[in-house]
């Protein structure tokens, strides 16, 4: 024990007379949060669309004018063929085009299915389901304006339509920045615990100064844990630093126990830390500890459900996100912080994590060589 | 005591792949002796005393480093013994105390102990005014010393220094040497190596390598009189030539 406490001692030393490790520690999560919650907003605004219109009548201006007048619809120009409307789009001048046909008028007085088109720049998907449905909410609007002044009032009164009343559990607002923080949260930890402590590990092996303590009768699981535990708090520490940041800048809801959630942070931190030290383990430059960190952090970030929800992912995906920690946390910590969930609900990702940190940490410990 | 054997090598042999480094080394080392290993650069002296520190895994031959088997227990033998590498290794981003204190808590030795050794230590090289500064910023010279001070702090029973000298002015390396007689009076056994020959003469016995065997063994004066030199310098030409 006392060997631990003097290789954490002078790794604290260290990490204090690093004169970049602190200050970063701060300002890395205030910028990340403030570039990436606002850049990585999905929310859709000012979506540039051009006219096609065929039909030139009241009805088509009034249809127009619905458009124009919403908050998430700007109006790129009108066009006058269907030339020209792809023009817009190809030039990324619009992302969508509504082409209202001629006769449009006509048929709707004539109650005979009256047609609008939608083009959409499909590039991004996720972009193009948003614009063609926030199109298609303003048309169903519209539609129901033309029952009521067409049909007889037992039609419209009577049948009317269903109507669907949401209710937005647990992010009433749908604020995406509330979805986004803990997101942000979990890479912060992440990279603060594991990255820092493998470039740490493979920068002694570097400088020739762990021969020195390999040829000490310091143990092999003594060393190893000198170099996690310190960065285990840093990352606990970057945690409350982040959060609080949230918290003021954003106004993250803490709903469930922080107790919970630092508890979840400190046994996930052992599975990256133990994989870390792996990576540092079999690595012999920065070089290439950061190399192979970079790829797996990536892909795990990726796979984590930050951008894109898990669910919509392919089934292979699934599988891997059973081994992906990241999957892990990032669930956990949004429905802890977000659905207010305690650990009745998140016990049996503990479980798994600790399980994945034993498995961890042996891995690193077998895998260290005292001995070339 | 005096004449009791601390280091025995039997058949070392190291093969890295195809390549030879230690070809069936035979020699021991006597308690308190001040035993060097010389030889030019890529001789296999560096890969030898990882060897014997438990750095390194021997490929066949028996090693024994204060009666223990370094072949199946490096770690026990690393319990008693010190090691200072030509690649320097204290931490720079640390103070001269807090390396000191870093390499005694290591050994187990307790924090008021510490204390109590190092200011002796630091009087006695007559560097207290460093005790305080960054590794970093000391100059090289003592840089050395204070590595050779650090590695027989916990006082083992060898001390394995790999060309401890390298890169450090003559002046310097006479009172480097200062303090490995001085550790040689405490008791502690010095297994050094070296390339300078000049160094070869300090020593109570050295072993001359050479393309992974050993070549001459001896007494510094005996050998010299059995190759009718005057100085280790001519011996190891000799020795280099009859190879």
């Amino acid at each position: 024990m006392r060997t631990i406490a003097v290789l954490i001692r002078k790794e604290f030393t260290q990490i204090r007379r690093n004169r970049i490790m602190i200050p970063a520690m701060i300002v890395a999560p205030l910028i990340q949060m403030i570039i990436l919650v606002y850049a990585a907003n999905m929310n859709m605004r000012d979506i540039d669309f051009a006219i096609l219109d065929e039909d030139g009548s009241s009805s088509s201006v009034n249809l127009i004018s619905k458009y124009s007048s919403s908050p998430f619809f700007s109006l790129a120009g009108s066009v006058n063929s269907l030339d020209d409307a792809e023009k817009l789009l190809r030039g990324d001048k619009a992302d969508l085009v509504i082409h209202i046909p001629a006769n449009f008028e006509k048929n709707i007085l004539n109650q005979d299915r009256p047609a609008v088109q939608f083009l959409v720049n499909g590039i991004n998907s996720a972009a193009a389901v948003l614009t063609a449905s926030y199109a298609q909410n303003i048309l169903l609007d519209y539609n129901k304006q033309l029952l009521a002044s067409f049909s007889k009032p037992s039609v419209s009164q009577g049948f009317g339509t269903i109507q669907i009343d949401y209710s937005h559990w647990y992010n009433p607002d749908l604020d995406f920045k509330i979805f986004m923080v803990p997101g942000i949260l979990v890479i912060l930890v992440t990279l603060v615990g594991w990255l820092l402590m493998s470039l740490n590990v493979v920068r002694e092996k570097e400088l020739g100064t762990i021969e020195q303590i390999n040829v000490t009768p310091v143990k092999k699981y003594q060393f190893l844990l000198g170099k996690l535990i310190p960065f285990w708090i840093l990352a606990i520490v970057e945690l409350g630093i982040g959060l609080t940041l949230g918290r003021l800048l954003f106004h993250v809801p803490i709903l469930g126990s922080l107790g919970v959630l630092i508890g979840f942070t400190a046994v996930y931190l052992i599975t990256v830390l133990g994989f870390g030290l792996f990576i540092a383990a079999i690595s012999e430059t920065q070089q290439q500890v950061m190399f192979v960190n970079f790829f797996f952090v990536m892909v795990f970030i990726l796979m984590s459900g930050i951008f894109t929800p898990v669910e919509s992912m392919p089934d292979w995906a699934h599988y891997v996100n059973l081994i992906n920690p990241l999957s892990y946390f990032m669930r956990v910590i949004r429905m802890i912080l977000l659905k207010g969930s305690g650990f009745a609900d998140v016990w049996k990702d503990f479980l798994s994590m600790g399980i994945f940190g034993i498995l961890m940490i042996s891995l690193a410990v077998t895998s260290y060589r005292k001995r070339a | 005591m005096e004449t009791e054997t601390i280091i025995e090598v039997k058949d070392l042999v190291k093969q890295f792949g195809r390549f030879v480094a230690n070809d069936h080394l035979n020699f021991s080392v006597k308690t308190g002796e001040i035993f060097g290993f010389l030889g030019a650069n890529g001789a296999g002296k560096t890969t030898a005393i990882r060897i014997l520190c438990g750095l390194s895994a021997p490929t066949s031959g028996s090693v024994f480093v204060a009666g223990i088997d370094a072949s199946r227990y490096p770690e026990q033998v690393k319990k008693s013994i010190g090691y200072m590498c030509q690649r320097f290794s204290l931490y720079e981003d640390l103070t001269v105390f807090e390396n000191i204190r870093l390499y005694g808590g290591v050994y187990g030795m307790s924090l008021k102990e510490i204390r109590i050794k190092s200011d002796e230590l630091l009087k006695r090289l007559g560097i207290d005014d460093l005790r305080d500064r960054l590794i970093g910023s000391v100059p090289l010279g003592w840089r050395q010393k204070l590595a050779f001070s650090v590695a027989i702090f916990h006082q083992p029973k060898i001390v394995f220094l790999d060309e401890p000298t390298g890169g450090v002015d003559p002046i310097t390396r006479r009172q480097f040497w200062d303090l490995i007689y001085e550790a040689g009076r405490a008791g502690i056994t010095v297994f050094v190596t070296t390339h300078y020959m000049d160094e070869a003469e300090y020593c109570d016995r050295v072993c001359i390598l050479s393309e992974g065997k050993i070549q001459a063994m001896g007494n510094p004066v005996e050998l010299k009189k059995s190759f009718g030199v005057k100085s280790m310098d001519e011996v190891f030409v000799k020795v280099a030539r009859n190879v």
